[in-house]
């Protein structure tokens, strides 16, 4: 192997002008290539696709975000009327619906879209169709939701509880536009789901056994198998939920023999494996990114993997620890129990193997790897907070207080979010060829990361001295004033955060340095190929040996040459 | 491999845990303790604390300690260790955790049992959630049950709980008795709670019921036993002398169904401002239909408010189903005296 540099091949383009005498060769039946903007509406390209993905949550993140922030301006004072009950609590079913269906959950998409084939030295998604589909699914989803803002929008929260989200108590079309972006975010996400599976299991490169598949792709695995075990389950549920409010049926209405604890069984059936769909593949993200900045193997790959397909079987067993305070027997909660308990385990082992592959290390602070480790500190606090809860006569006191609110942005923000923007920043030379400003990437991290704690910790407290989550307003003498302006103050800082983000990475998407192909000396096959990879990724795909095909690959031209290999090509064919 | 740097991390993470388990110990973290429940939980909250506060300080003092000491210094271009794992130390970090959780589900289900525990001399007060408001209901041995807004508990005594629902989920909840327990329509669910300290304590609804679900908050009494003979006996004398005074069985109604949750009217106290304001209906009523007379307006209003909803206010506030949650009586009751009740104050009405 040669270290050369990349060099787009060279095309002769006909340009109508050329003499004569030139031989021509003409093609039939060869339909043009769109090109502009009608070249991203068709494009099949699961780069492309992983890129509108990406853009697209993103604007969602910041509606969503947006949403948070007038839910805490309202909170912010006791006694508050700047924001009545209606508005509020539409904001509360904006708020989490948003982050969850049309955020987290296809941002991750976008990331396993972009990245998967990239990782196991593909060419496409095997059904590349299909994954246009699916994104365009999400889009429409996602609008389907919004336009309701114009009518009414959804007020049962993001859980749109029976028989609250009845049509007897919520006759608007809020509700339904949201079981809507249910249907359509849902079957985005099937799709999306068999594709990756599809793909992981059958384009891998020579070589690359699942025992040498990247931490990564391994979490995307999961993270599919879960989809397509728990959507047909909240899809049922919604369906239901359709035909009740508007076609007559009783399935969640007492009074016609229904119940309105199937709803929440159903819901949290799929709800809880959502949970770990949310954050598996952001685990995966740290499990790429701390070995690369430690600039050493990961500690227990073989753990990390088996603890990742342990969390994802045992989340499909303990949704009723959402249902503490439900009418249940005890002795089934007594299962809940345990299953909530036992899945701190297998997490548990991830945190410390993450910590052990920083040990011994030789640590470099670029801000892929802050964003890392601070996902480590929040989510063991996330982690334990949930473990708290899992004992339900605490719960009987914590459910459905602030406490619960703190605990989910622990996972959801702390956990999945500080991932995806450690995994926005790691990838971003990749994906743009550029590289983003550093110093503001690390401002923007140390912003988040105290708005965060402000916003959140405290939150704890208030839950502990009894406020109930989705008030729109309490009184004075509840005394839950000074942790409410705290949470307020530290929300901006989260958002300031954020927008300083968002500025260093559009605005470096010209201005930034050029990145090379493997600025990090990274480790996964992504990093072979060119920033931005071209339409066809790779011209040759090297034999897999370990998981670190990168490694090798340098160490043997550093042999070869007898100089250390900097950023390495592939080969042009 | 420094060995004996790790130790010192470890020694200093062992120095703040115990500095963090007396500061978390230290921390009154609950609302006052009312319950015997409370006691058995507030114990379990602080077993959880001390278990959980150094698991947390030991694995950042570590990890804190890894990012600092490792740290690349200028000029280093070589790699770190080339360690791929390690087994026995994946046993010990996998069988640690497993014993500290069987350890603390064995000492959970204990507590469990102890809350559940039953007493046969316990007292059944009924409980029913509706949008906005909790209402209580005595049964009294050979008589008519009393009913109440007011949740009134004897000190020392188990009280069973039967609680319902009449429209949606709500969640009854007294932060003081650290119990919490979903109302679910067409279900009885129970909870037993045995006071400890007289006092007035909130209580509040937890699940979102709708748009009211902020202002769903009341409270509880808890006085010594003989206190609570008498107010029995109170209630017993009104509910015999009630149907003569109209005007105070409509104040009742107006209370017992919740509308003091969402509205203002001066008569009854009330001052919530979720839904409009109910004083000076003469004028609104004038106003909004002139060929209805003020009684007429507000049965409408009561029984098919969907269509008679004032501006600004949301369609889905007003529960659509009080003309079938009381009885023709009981409406005929309210209107009267929301007529004289709204008539009596002119009230310039806050928005």
């Amino acid at each position: 192997m040669s270290e050369t540099l990349a060099t787009p091949p060279q095309t002769n383009e006909a340009d109508g002008r050329a003499p004569l005498a030139r031989p021509e060769i003409v093609l039939h039946g060869i339909r043009e290539r769109p090109s502009g903007w009608l070249a991203w509406l068709t494009t099949t390209d699961h780069k492309r696709i992983g890129l509108m993905y990406l853009f697209a949550t993103f604007i969602f993140f910041i509606l969503g975000g947006v949403e948070a922030l007038l839910i805490r301006l309202q909170l912010a004072w006791s006694n508050n009327t700047l924001i009545d009950g209606t508005t509020y609590n539409g904001l509360v079913a904006l708020h989490g619906t948003t982050m969850v269906f049309l955020f987290v959950v296809p941002i991750l998409a976008g990331f396993g879209n972009y990245l998967v084939p990239l990782m196991i030295g593909a060419r496409d998604m095997a059904f590349p169709k299909l994954n246009a589909l699916s994104f365009w699914l999400l889009l429409f989803g996602g609008i389907a939701f919004y336009v309701s803002l114009f009518f009414e929008p959804p007020a049962a929260g993001w859980t749109s509880y029976a028989p609250l989200s009845d049509d007897a108590y919520l006759p608007g079309t809020g509700i339904d536009s949201w079981i809507i972006l249910i249907h359509l975010t849902g079957l985005s996400s099937l799709v999306g789901a068999i594709n990756f599976v599809a793909t992981i299991h059958n384009m891998r490169a020579r070589g690359m056994g699942f025992g040498r598949m990247p931490l990564f792709v391994w979490t995307i695995l999961i993270y599919s198998y879960l989809l397509i075990l728990a959507l047909p389950s909240v899809a049922a549920a919604v369906t239901m939920l359709l035909t009740d409010r508007n076609f007559g049926t009783g399935f969640f209405d007492v009074t016609r023999g229904g119940d309105p604890v199937l709803w929440q069984h159903l819901f949290w059936f799929f709800g809880h494996p959502e949970v770990y769909i949310m954050v598996l593949p952001a685990m995966g993200m740290i499990s790429e990114i701390l070995p690369v900045f430690a600039r050493k193997p990961i500690f227990g790959y073989k753990a990390i993997a088996a603890s990742t397909a342990a969390i994802g079987f045992l989340s499909m067993l303990v949704w009723a620890h959402h249902m503490f305070t439900t009418p249940t027997a005890t002795v089934v909660l007594a299962f809940f129990m345990l299953s909530s308990f036992v899945i701190a385990v297998p997490t548990g082992i991830k945190i410390f193997n993450w910590i052990a592959t920083l040990w011994a290390g030789s640590i470099t602070f670029a801000t892929p790897l802050l964003y890392a480790v601070g996902f480590v500190g929040l989510f063991v606090i996330g982690g334990i907070s949930g473990v708290m809860m899992a004992i339900f006569p605490v719960d009987w006191q914590l459910h459905d207080t602030y406490f619960i609110v703190a605990h989910l942005h622990y996972v959801l923000f702390g956990g999945s979010v500080f991932g995806i923007f450690a995994g926005l920043y790691y990838w971003y030379p990749k994906m743009s060829g550029r590289m983003y400003s550093e110093a503001l990437g690390k401002l923007s991290f140390w912003v988040m990361f105290v708005g965060f704690n402000l916003t959140f910790l405290v939150q704890h407290s208030a839950g502990l001295s009894g406020m109930p989550r989705r008030i729109y307003y309490y009184p004075e003498s509840a005394g839950w004033e000074g942790y409410n302006i705290a949470s307020t103050i530290g929300s901006y800082l989260l958002g300031i955060g954020v927008l300083i983000t968002a500025y260093n990475l559009v605005r470096n998407l010209k201005k930034g340095r050029r990145a090379g192909n493997d600025p990090w000396h990274a480790n996964t096959l992504e990093w072979f190929t060119q920033s931005p990879p071209p339409e066809n990724n790779f011209d040759v795909v090297p034999r897999i040996r370990s998981v670190e095909p990168m490694k090798d690959i340098r160490r043997e031209v550093a042999e070869r040459t007898g100089r250390p290999a900097g950023s390495i090509a592939q080969p042009v064919a | 491999m420094p060995r004996g740097s790790l130790l010192r991390a470890i020694a200093v993470g062992v120095v703040l845990s115990v500095i963090g388990v007396v500061i978390a110990l230290a921390i009154d973290w609950f609302p006052v303790q009312a319950s015997t429940a409370a006691e058995d939980i507030d114990l379990l909250w602080d077993v959880l604390l001390i278990v959980s506060v150094p698991i947390f300080i030991l694995v950042m003092a570590v990890a804190v300690y890894s990012v600092v000491r490792f740290r690349v210094r200028p000029g280093d271009t070589g790699d770190g260790e080339p360690i791929h794992g390690n087994t026995r130390l994946e046993v010990v970090w996998v069988a640690i955790p497993f014993v500290i959780v069987a350890l603390l589900s064995v000492y959970g289900w204990i507590v469990l049992d102890d809350i559940e525990a039953k007493d046969p001399q316990a007292m059944v007060v009924n409980v029913t959630g509706q949008q906005f408001a909790w209402r209580f209901q005595y049964p009294q041995a050979g008589g008519p049950p009393i009913e109440s807004n007011d949740l009134v508990l004897p000190l020392g005594r188990q009280v069973e709980f039967n609680i319902r629902a009449s429209d949606v989920i709500h969640s009854f909840w007294v932060p003081a008795f650290r119990m919490k327990q979903d109302a679910v329509p067409g279900i009885v669910t129970a909870t037993r709670v045995t006071p400890t300290k007289a006092g007035s304590f909130p209580l509040v609804c937890a699940e979102l019921c709708g748009i009211g679900h902020s202002t769903m908050r009341q409270t509880v009494r808890v006085v010594p036993e003989g206190q609570f003979t008498a107010w029995v006996g109170r209630q017993r004398q009104g509910l015999a002398g009630a149907p003569g005074d109209e005007l105070a069985a409509g104040r009742e109604l107006f209370r017992q169904q919740g509308c003091a949750g969402c509205h203002t009217l001066a008569e009854a106290g009330a001052q919530a401002a979720t839904g409009p304001p109910l004083d000076g209906l003469t004028e609104v009523a004038e106003k909004r239909n002139p060929r209805q007379s003020l009684e007429e307006y507000i049965r409408d209003s009561i029984v098919a408010p969907k269509a008679l909803v004032v501006r600004g206010y949301s369609p889905e506030g007003m529960p659509a189903n009080y003309g079938e949650r009381l009885s023709e009586q009981e409406i005929d009751t309210l209107v009267r005296y929301l007529a004289s009740a709204s008539a009596s104050s002119t009230g310039d009405p806050p928005r």
